[in-house]
């Protein structure tokens, strides 16, 4: 694949044409190669669950899973996600039906602000599917890529830990 | 933060991928896990005018267990080598500093390959391929090489690559019986990089230490062998004295080009240097015997 030339007003601008399959439906659309993923799904799908807190791959915020394993999606470019499937916080519910994870948060009062929930969540459910009855301290550092501003990681902690418990 | 506009090109051979870097000699880049570069190019560090994302390329990634040694694929994650079952048995250490690398997220996107290529002062993976030997074989159009270990880190982000060289394998050798590996590090807690780490590979035969290869990283520029460390240990018992006064000599070759930034001092970092390796040559040590 070879990213084409078009030249706008504002001199050469690049594009390519990719394809990725976000909760289950495939969008195919021109981006600059320097979109990063999380701008994509957020300003060009409109997908604005996934957040971006720090912007340098250190809080997490922006964690989505690509081809089944939880990323920073500030740190990849839309076009590495060519061909790929990709699955955000929006794509976890069953319709009313939460996954077992957002069902822990819920339940457990993970959040506050909400501002880490959608990557908070994104990286559990990654956890999960790698160790599925983590220890406290194995959730503590499955989680070490994510930061809370305002819990105080307890309750994350017990969610995540419930969430284990329902998937039994 | 955006980074400066490139070219895109996702080869899907090692042969388009090095004909794209000869072609444009200087002004490409190798992108892999993108886990180094894409901060460093939002940062506007690094502009390059061209990346080659050598990600869609098929059968870069692998462990394979050969005559003499393993092969590591340049793509291997740090998630596949930490739970790779021939890493883990063949080299604890590698396994381990693999699943300490960072956090979740950025363990299924960094790659040995890139891990070396970067050569951050304060990576894992240099010291520990380091400590364990064995080479990396680069490709150009026309060309392929193997870079004995030893040679490869040049300086602060500075290898031996050149520019129109891939990585496409590490080639590290078996170890012997009676050899036992650890690797110890002192971690920045945000970012888990290393503020200083050690890793340490070393052979037992009866009492007496027959081999040892001791690396540091974080304390100074580049990933470096501890060769005062090495020849204090090898052809002695390792009695608690002897594991004291080699550990205490682990920071001799970094000298005066210890780092010194917001993290840690010069004089902290040849502490916790000293510190570290007297931990990571006791636990190859128990792991040895
Ligand atoms: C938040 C965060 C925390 C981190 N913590 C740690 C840590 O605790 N310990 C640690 O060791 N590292 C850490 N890292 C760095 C991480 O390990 C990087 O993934 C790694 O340094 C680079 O590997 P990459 O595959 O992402 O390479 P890239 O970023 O894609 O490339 C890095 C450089 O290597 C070159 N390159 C890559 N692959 C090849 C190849 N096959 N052939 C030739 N050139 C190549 C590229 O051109 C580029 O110059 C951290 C990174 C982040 C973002
Ligand atoms: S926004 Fe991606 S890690 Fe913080
Ligand atoms: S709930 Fe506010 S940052 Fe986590």
């Amino acid at each position: 694949m070879r990213a084409y030339v078009e030249t706008s007003g504002k001199g050469p601008t690049m594009s390519t044409e990719i394809t990725v399959t976000v909760n289950g439906t495939a969008h195919t659309e021109a981006v600059e190669p320097r979109l990063l993923l999380a701008h994509f799904l957020r300003d060009v799908l409109d997908l604005t669950g996934t957040h971006v807190g720090c912007d340098t791959s250190q809080c997490g915020a922006c964690t989505v899973h690509l081809n089944g394993e939880a990323v920073k999606s500030c740190t990849v470019f839309a076009v590495q996600a060519n061909g790929a499937e990709v699955t955000t916080i929006e794509g976890l519910a069953d319709g009313d039906t939460y996954s077992n994870v957002q069902q822990g948060f819920w339940d457990e009062h993970g959040l506050q602000c909400g501002f880490c929930t959608p990557g908070m969540i994104m990286t559990s459910e990654a956890l999960l599917k790698q160790n599925p009855n983590p220890s406290e301290e194995e959730i503590r550092a499955g989680i070490a890529g994510n930061y809370c501003r305002c819990t105080g990681y307890q309750n994350i902690v017990n969610a995540i830990g419930a969430a284990a418990k329902a998937g039994k | 933060m955006v980074t400066s506009n490139f070219e895109y090109f996702a080869p899907t051979s090692v042969d388009e991928a090095t004909s794209l870097l000869s072609k444009y000699r200087g002004e490409a880049k190798v992108l892999a896990g993108g886990h180094s570069l894409i901060p460093m190019m939002k940062l506007r560090l690094a502009e390059p005018g061209i990346l080659v994302d050598i990600g869609q390329i098929e059968g870069l990634s692998y462990v394979r267990k050969e005559e003499d040694g393993v092969a590591i694929g340049s793509m291997t994650t740090y998630r596949e080598m930490a739970t790779s079952s021939v890493i883990q048995s063949n080299y604890p250490l590698l396994a381990d500093a693999s699943a300490r690398v960072a956090d979740l997220q950025v363990r299924n996107r960094g790659t040995i390959g890139g891990s070396l290529a970067h050569s951050d002062p304060a990576g894992d993976i240099p010291a520990v391929v380091l400590a364990i030997g064995g080479s990396v074989v680069a490709r150009t159009r026309r060309s392929k090489r193997e870079i004995n270990i030893d040679r490869f880190q040049v300086d602060l982000l500075t290898t031996a690559l050149r520019d129109n060289e891939i990585i496409t394998e590490i080639k590290l050798p078996g170890l012997a019986s009676g050899t036992g590996t650890a690797y110890s590090k002192f971690h920045q807690p945000a970012s888990h990089y290393a503020i200083t780490g050690v890793a340490a590979v070393i052979t037992i035969s009866g009492e007496t230490c027959t081999d040892a290869r001791i690396a540091v990283t974080g304390a100074g520029d580049k990933a470096t062998r501890a060769r005062r460390t090495e020849r204090i240990l090898k052809g002695k018992e390792l009695t608690p004295p002897v594991i004291r006064r080699a550990a205490s000599r682990a920071a001799a070759e970094i000298g005066d080009a210890l780092n010194e930034d917001i993290h840690a001092s010069a004089e902290y970092r040849e502490h916790l240097t000293r510190i570290h390796a007297g931990y990571a040559i006791d636990q190859a040590v128990a792991a040895a015997g």
